[in-house]
């Protein structure tokens, strides 16, 4: 019953959506785990050919699966109380932090951001949304202001108050840095930036597809029960 | 340059040349100055300004993206087959 999940086939007909709710997510914890190890399988193959991990199409897999899964959690969870009236802004933060977790976890616990951001996800979140609306503002308003001339000697001396504000500020939105010297910073800055080109990717094609089958699925819902059937 | 460098890697164990070498690396990632000819010219507090503009960005993207997938996961009814034909593709 779940070798045929492994090969290529896009449309399982009899295989996932049998039976209760504990019977689901048995078996869906079992494709997990086949899934996640075969695509880590071919994100090794893949990755290490590459030079930078975060561009790999295997590791863009590794994420929206996760993704889909941490969803599909919180949606069996929450969906009974909020189905409707949680979209837009409050559903959206609830992806958003789950998007986010899935990429901390794509990173493999290689970087400072991605350990911070499994850590406390929680804290993190509740003082973000209070500093950093007026820290931002201020910094840009300043560092438009003043336009520097500086080049990387400066750079190197750290003396510039300029430059060192623009750091903090770095420092600050990279999770997990506000602490650090600059060359960690502009480390994790680095892995950072395409970690989160690669999930802007991903979410963008799980939204194409979604809207697509959301498209659809309104049409052609005479196919398959709304409820899943206790035998199939 | 090289009594600055003895200097600062007394103090703080950190080559120039490794920040310029970081400091290359987050300026090519970066579209703004990418498509810049002028590619040895652009001071370093352009790359950082640069830098935090383009995560504000990215971050303001991902934003949007979630708020949309939200709303086109609730929209969904039957979450069973879509869920399980979308996880199949994926």
């Amino acid at each position: 019953m779940s070798s045929s999940l492994i090969s290529p086939n896009p449309i399982p007909t009899s295989s996932p959506a049998t039976a209760g709710g504990g019977d689901r997510s048995r078996e869906a914890k079992t494709r997990r785990r086949k899934k996640k190890a075969q695509a880590q399988a071919q994100a090794q193959s893949k990755g290490r050919s590459q030079s930078s991990k975060w561009k790999s199409h295997a590791q863009q897999q590794i994420f929206s699966s996760s993704l889909l899964q941490a969803l599909a959690q919180s949606r069996r969870g929450a969906g009974g109380g909020g189905g409707g009236g949680g979209g837009g802004g409050g559903g959206g933060r609830a992806v958003r932090e789950a998007a986010d977790r899935a990429l901390a976890a794509s990173a493999k616990g290689r970087s400072r951001w991605s350990r911070a951001i499994l850590a406390g996800r929680i804290r993190i979140s509740k003082f973000r949304k209070r500093k950093r609306p007026a820290a931002a503002v201020a910094a840009a308003a300043a560092g438009r202001s003043r336009k520097p001339r500086v080049s990387v000697s400066r750079l190197r001396g750290k003396g510039m108050p300029a430059v060192q504000r623009k750091v903090r500020v770095l420092g600050r939105l990279v999770p997990g840095c506000r602490k650090e010297p600059l060359p960690v910073i502009l480390e994790e800055a680095t892995d950072y930036i395409e970690a989160l080109e690669m999930q802007v990717r991903a979410m963008s094609e799980l939204a194409r597809l979604l809207s697509g089958v959301a498209s659809t699925g309104a049409g052609t819902s005479s196919d398959s029960p709304a409820a899943p059937p206790p035998s199939q | 340059m090289s009594s600055r460098r003895s200097r600062q890697s007394g103090s703080s164990r950190i080559s120039d040349d490794q920040i310029i070498d970081l400091v290359s690396k987050l300026r090519e990632l970066l579209p703004e100055i990418r498509d810049r000819r002028r590619s040895d010219k652009v001071p370093a507090s352009k790359v950082l300004q640069e830098t935090c503009n383009y995560i504000k960005n990215l971050h303001k993207e991902v934003d949007d993206l979630s708020s949309r997938l939200s709303q086109l996961l609730s929209t969904i009814d039957p979450d069973s087959p879509e869920a399980a034909i979308i996880r199949s593709l994926i």
